[in-house]
């Protein structure tokens, strides 16, 4: 199935059925609360000061409730009216106050209101045009957005999204938006090698000119499954390599030539034939 | 679920409304208490961003009047709790956010606003 942004504007696929399904999947709530924690941890904030912190599509209150664990006091907002009253329907006893807004409409909040925003799978959701009027643009839209952000939070201040994006030029896009914006900062990826832990932040600075950019996590994923394995691989597939008549493996056979079409497709090259049962198979002698 | 805090901070952000559209004005509310955790040094930090007039305002359409006119330069304890009392105990469950300037209103339903706009509005 395609990306829910792909299939409805979020107040819509978030509907009654969806966002009770999301909100009660064990899953789903384990990834936002991992997200949720790193992207707590990529805002840096000074450690026993109690802060108020902006929850960007904070939906079903999933964010939230660690927010409130962490002690911090939070206003969330969202733009599906069922996620909102699956929240209020729980009870799930978070503190924070909630809005049903438009992100993409901009927020009304005073200047130097906040201490920091977090969002969570969210900005991917500004990327479509729902209709074909100019404030429905994703780049006003953005822009938008990001600038009554900006002026929302105080100096110095981060945010820190954790987006799905499709493309690079989406993520080149929400940057330069950012930028554009007032906002310093860029791009951490985490676990880049790896398909399914691969998760993108997007981390923004106000002020705070002399800041890095967080370093992503490296690795660890794969060093795991690694360690699983049982040492002297390297020898027995060596051995493996050879018949049991004592011949040589073809060495060129059509798993090298997969393996070889793969490494090809994950460095980005283009015109990388398909895999089909022809792929690495013998030429009638005919021919 | 509205609280007097985020009241404070809460401005109109309708097309062409950047002057005297803060603070919105309460209208036919119904309010509930709910006890918070007290927590004196986030409200320490919090003081400056209060701005102090339209937060006496607001406390008194809620039907509160315990905070001074003035914003006290002493943070005596009990000041911190009646603060905390009205700043986060209060919770603002129906009724309506009235824009001053344009006139915009935000309906509040169960507890939530809704802060949407119409395409004509969007600034």
């Amino acid at each position: 199935m395609s990306r829910p942004e792909l299939q409805a504007p979020p107040e819509i696929y978030y509907g009654d059925v969806e966002s009770k399904k999301y909100t009660n999947n064990t899953r789903v709530q384990q990834i936002q609360a991992d997200m949720t924690y790193r992207a707590l941890e990529l805002l840096n904030l000074p450690e026993d000061e109690p802060q108020f912190l902006l929850d960007i599509g904070c939906g079903s209150g999933l964010s939230g409730e660690i927010l409130d664990e962490a002690g911090y006091t939070w206003v969330g907002v969202d733009i599906a009216p069922s996620m909102l009253a699956e929240e209020v329907a729980l009870e799930r006893e978070v503190e924070g106050d909630l809005f049903l807004q438009d992100i993409g409409q901009g927020f009304g909040f005073r200047p130097g209101s906040f201490d920091g925003a977090i969002s969570i799978s969210v900005l991917q959701w500004l990327l479509n045009a729902e209709t074909s009027h100019p404030t429905s643009s994703p780049p006003h839209r953005l822009t938008r957005f990001f600038t009554t952000l900006h002026s929302a939070l105080r100096n110095p201040a981060r945010a820190v999204f954790q987006f799905y994006p499709t493309s690079d030029d989406q993520v080149q896009l929400i940057t330069s938006i950012a930028q554009k914006a007032g906002f310093g900062g860029g791009v951490v990826v985490d676990y880049p090698n790896s398909k399914r832990a691969r998760k993108v932040y997007l981390c923004l600075f106000v002020g705070d000119g002399g800041a890095q950019v967080p370093r992503g996590l490296e690795g660890d994923e794969v060093e795991e499954a690694e360690e699983d394995k049982v040492k002297f691989e390297k020898r027995r597939q060596r051995e493996v390599r050879r018949d049991r008549s004592g011949k040589r493996k073809d060495v060129k056979g059509k798993d090298w030539i997969l393996k070889k079409k793969e490494l090809y497709r994950r460095r980005g090259k283009e015109d990388v034939p398909r895999d089909s049962k022809y792929t690495g198979r013998k030429r009638k002698t005919i021919f | 679920m509205v609280r007097l805090i985020t009241h404070n901070l809460l401005a109109c952000h309708a097309k062409n409304c950047n002057t005297n559209n803060f603070p919105l004005q309460l209208k036919d509310v119904q309010v509930e208490q709910r006890e918070a955790e007290f927590n004196p040094d986030f409200l320490r930090g919090f003081m400056p961003r209060i701005e102090w007039k339209a937060l006496v305002e607001a406390a008194k359409q809620v039907g509160d009047t315990s905070l001074p006119l003035e914003q006290p330069e002493m943070l005596d304890d009990e000041f911190l709790k009646q603060l905390h009392h009205v700043l986060l105990e209060i919770h603002i469950d129906e009724g309506a956010l009235v824009c001053p300037n344009c006139g915009h209103v935000y309906p509040i339903m169960n507890g939530i606003p809704n802060m949407l706009l119409a395409e004509n509005e969007i600034g």
